[in-house]
């Protein structure tokens, strides 16, 4: 007969209690979110202030505090998908491994005759070798340099380099599972680092993700514009220490081999050049903290440094031995500046001035705190939405869903009578439980998504209505009210199960396929139809198993 | 008094004009093909490449004078519409600047962005804001074409399977013509008003594919338990009498969608107009398909009548599933 077990009824009711809870605090939004922020602020700095209590004091903690996550078009904020220049590091993997590679020839002078390292496609390393009958033996030695691949994902045993020799051109190369490898490093890092950036920023919740083989997606709510970001996160910020071999008149000037011209980028040294040793003395690697501040003397903005021990000794026994004489401060294969060495500097701490205001210093110091990118990016795609135009959408679209959810409930009242109001009570629960499940898994509600829940609202009612128009037809055949709505419930099931699947397997391609707002579509979509089924299956059927058991109609009118 | 969208007892003949009703579904689907052949969608920059600059002025200015702003950057095309809600405050007049992808530049050039700002701001409206700034590089669209391609192709032949698995192979196949008839006949729309064509319009396609199958499956639903109880009624007969007793729930949730979605559309803000209309659109497609060509699309391969053996042969994998409920 038309009964639900107890411990069935308690689980359905504790369900919906629990999915209500997780989406009550989003009624009281930014309250929530300013306490969530400031219980958030706390643990991370470990300090507690008057203001930050005040804050975390707008909400009880006792009570649940999770939201939904508004996307970028609703909050506002900037998008990149950033392509990372992974053969930016075959190329510095081969220059380092050039001096191994001919210390290893040299050892088999003898049969390979004199070695020279030749121009190559960027990512290879080609040597000529004067005696072409000893190739075999140096490809053996240089293959001696390869170690086995340390990666997760197969090609153990393989060595990271690939030999080969043609003619009297030897050819190096990483080995396609060392590629592999070294990309997954390179994208680890490299999304390391712009997290790193971004959040010494102290900008909220941002998206930070590896997608496809070589790119990032950055999503930053609350910014300005993407510009800003790409200022934060584009620049490859890789400090380095130089000692000074003299000036030069143009990037073409002819210098010795392992020195390096680069120009300057002080106003007032404009066009000038610094011939530089090109093994740094130092490396921004070596530090631990970095500051904007003003110099003492001048009161202008400058950024100050500190090197962890091996840094700071390096930099203390260069800067002891070599005082009166340049070095230069090197960002980016550009001089900040090159300041004459008064004394040593041996605490490992330092400041760089140059021509900063309060803003570039700043950045400079986060750039350096954060460390540097392993490869160049380049930006594929970038979005910026303002504030205000995500605050009118999420405006908008709240007018709408409560106009379509009213409309909704007087067409299933007027269409049902009374059961039309156990569906419309259904209803309400059912955004409610969508808003709690989102909450709960942290998902991002999109200005689509906000149409994925009116389209629900609209869909949802469908599995009521499948089971109602069922009962109706039962009604005409079965025995007595309680057997037709058991019969209505039992075979509208099919109906309802096939719908719902395809529309599901739907909801999960475009969240496999889709990115960004259309994914918010396809979550809430899913969530939807998840929530929808439970409450108009087992929620609008408990209503009315509790109004049949209190009131026992005799006829029903559906 | 109940709110009857159709009366208690109906009795169609939903093939009486089979031959107008489909026809006029080959014909509008011809039709859609050719106009999207000759006029083309309008694709968003998701497809193009290039840049969207959404600007809100504070004064009304013709959009020849942003035209005529922008004419010395030597931008390439440039398409500029005004855009209209009721949401819009009084002195509020928002544009969309759209160009195209620049020659041979495979990122994003933050310099031509700002030149845009600043000419308009010099030569339209000192006051003007730009709520958003949307740029993709030509690399990343034509990923995205082929992303959506897969999509819909992905979806297609998943509800094909799944059908295939719970029913036969007929209705899977009908199942499907009717989803192609929505898809081609919303292009076709989009391509006739030239509504801006980007990914959230393949979100809205899939969507209405997802909601067309709803509509397809709840009828096969019901002829499948209807040729199980009359076996001896002509095939014909069962479908009528099928859709006459479903017609009640297919209008019902056609109606309460379309009254939702029309709120959304008339207040839900100009940002998603295109996607509600096409999701809208879908589902007044897709409620014809689900009476008039899916169905018909079955007739035509006719189906086995004996359901109480698995089907044979070919169909092995017909209907083991059928009975399953969760």
């Amino acid at each position: 007969m038309l009964q639900i077990p107890l411990w069935n009824r308690l689980f359905i009711l504790l369900v919906l209690l629990a999915g209500l809870t997780f989406a009550f605090p989003n009624f009281f939004y930014e309250r929530v979110e300013r306490h969530n922020d400031a219980v958030a602020e706390m643990e991370r700095e470990g300090i507690e202030t008057d203001e930050l209590l005040a804050e975390q004091a707008l909400w009880p903690d006792a009570l649940p505090a999770t939201l939904v996550n508004l996307g970028l078009d609703l909050r506002g904020g900037a998008h990149l998908l950033a392509e990372v220049q992974v053969e930016d590091v075959y190329v510095a993997r081969m220059d380092a491994l050039w001096p191994e590679v001919r210390d290893a020839l040299r050892e088999v002078r003898d049969t390979v005759g004199t070695i020279r390292r030749i121009d190559a496609d960027p990512g290879l390393l080609q040597v000529r070798i004067s005696q072409p009958e000893g190739m075999s033996a140096a490809v053996a030695a240089v293959r001696e340099l390869g170690q086995p691949v340390v990666s997760l994902t197969g090609g153990i045993g393989e060595s990271t380099l690939d030999v080969s020799g043609s003619g009297d051109i030897l050819t190096v190369r990483l080995s396609e599972a060392e590629q592999q490898a070294t990309n997954d490093r390179t994208m680890q890092q490299s999304i390391e680092i712009v997290r790193r950036r971004v959040d010494e920023a102290g900008t909220r919740e941002p998206t930070i993700q590896r997608q496809g083989q070589d790119r990032i997606l950055i999503q930053v709510p609350g910014i300005g514009s993407a510009q800003e970001l790409k200022d934060l996160i584009g620049t490859t910020a890789r400090l380095t220490f130089h000692p000074v071999v003299g000036r030069a008149g143009s990037a073409d000037e002819q210098v010795e081999s392992r020195q390096i011209v680069l120009p300057s980028i002080d106003p007032d040294d404009q066009g000038t050049f610094y011939i530089l040793e090109q093994t740094p003395v130092v490396t921004g690697d070596d530090l631990v903290d970095s500051q904007p501040s003003f110099d003492q003397q001048s009161g202008l903005p400058v950024v100050t440094f500190r090197f962890n021990p091996t840094g700071a000794r390096a930099f203390g026994e260069y800067t002891a031995a070599n005082v009166g004489a340049p070095f230069a401060i090197v960002l980016d294969e550009e001089v900040i500046s090159a300041p004459v060495i008064r004394q040593a500097i041996t605490g490992g701490a330092g400041q760089i001035s140059g021509n900063f205001t309060v803003e570039s210093s700043t950045e400079l110091a986060i750039l350096l705190r954060a460390g540097a990118l392993p490869a160049e990016m380049t930006f594929l795609e970038e979005r910026t939405i303002g504030p205000e135009l995500g605050a009118d959408s999420i405006e908008a679209g709240q007018i709408a869903a409560l106009v379509a959810f009213a409309a909704v409930l007087v067409f299933m009242i007027l269409s049902y009578g009374t059961f039309g109001i156990f569906a419309s009570i259904a209803l309400v629960l059912n955004v409610g439980m969508i808003f709690g499940v989102l909450s709960l898994i942290g998902a991002t509600l999109t200005l689509p998504g906000i149409a994925g829940i009116v389209l629900t609202i609209g869909m949802a009612v469908d599995a009521n209505v499948l089971v109602f128009e069922r009962i109706r037809e039962e009604l005409k055949t079965a025995r007595g009210p309680a057997r037709a709505i058991e019969l209505g419930y039992e075979r509208a099931l099919s109906a309802i199960i096939d719908a719902n699947i395809t529309t599901f397997i739907i909801a999960t391609i475009l969240f496999v396929l889709g990115s960004g707002p259309v994914r918010g579509f396809s979550v809430t979509l899913g969530i939807g139809i998840v929530t929808s089924v439970f409450t108009a299956i087992y929620v609008t059927r408990l209503l009315i198993i509790f109004w049949f058991e209190r009131r026992r109609p005799k006829t029903i009118e559906v | 008094m109940r709110l009857r969208l159709v009366p208690q007892e109906t009795n169609f003949d939903f093939f009486k004009y089979a031959k107008v009703t489909f026809g006029a579904s080959i014909v509008a689907m011809i039709a859609s093909i050719a106009i999207w052949l000759m006029v083309g969608l309008n694709f968003g920059i998701d497809f193009l490449g290039g840049t969207t600059i959404r600007t809100d002025a504070t004064v009304e200015v013709d959009v020849a004078e942003y035209r005529s702003a922008l004419d010395g950057l030597d931008l390439g095309d440039v398409v500029i519409s005004r855009v209209f809600d009721p949401n819009f405050d009084e002195d509020q007049y928002v544009v969309t600047v759209r160009i195209q992808a620049q020659e041979g530049v495979e990122a994003v050039t933050p310099e031509t962005i700002e030149a845009i700002e600043t000419a308009l701001l010099a030569n339209v409206d000192s006051e003007m804001t730009f709520p958003s700034v949307e740029s993709v590089g030509p690399k990343v669209s034509g990923e995205l074409i082929q992303t959506a391609i897969i999509a819909v192709l992905a979806s297609l032949g998943a509800i094909l399977v799944y059908i295939w698995l719970r029913f036969e192979w007929q209705f899977s196949v009908g199942a499907v013509a009717a989803l192609i008839h929505d898809v081609i006949l919303t292009i076709g729309i989009f391509s006739l008003f030239q509504i801006r064509f980007d990914l959230a319009t393949i979100a809205a396609l899939l969507t209405i594919v997802g909601y067309s199958i709803n509509d397809t499956v709840v009828i096969f639903d019901r002829l499948r338990e209807n040729l199980i109880k009359y076996k001896q009624r002509a095939l014909r007969d069962v479908m009528n009498l099928s859709a006459n007793e479903t017609l009640s729930r297919t209008l019902m949730t056609s109606g309460t969608t379309a009254l939702a979605l029309i709120a959304l559309l008339v207040l839900g803000g100009d940002v998603i107009r295109g996607f509600v209309f096409a999701i809208l659109w879908g589902v007044i497609v897709g409620t014809y398909s689900s009476i008039y060509v899916a169905k018909n699309v079955v007739l035509m391969l006719g189906v086995k009548r004996d359901w109480s053996k698995p089907s044979d042969g070919g169909g092995a994998s017909g209907t083991q599933f059928a009975n399953v409920d969760a």
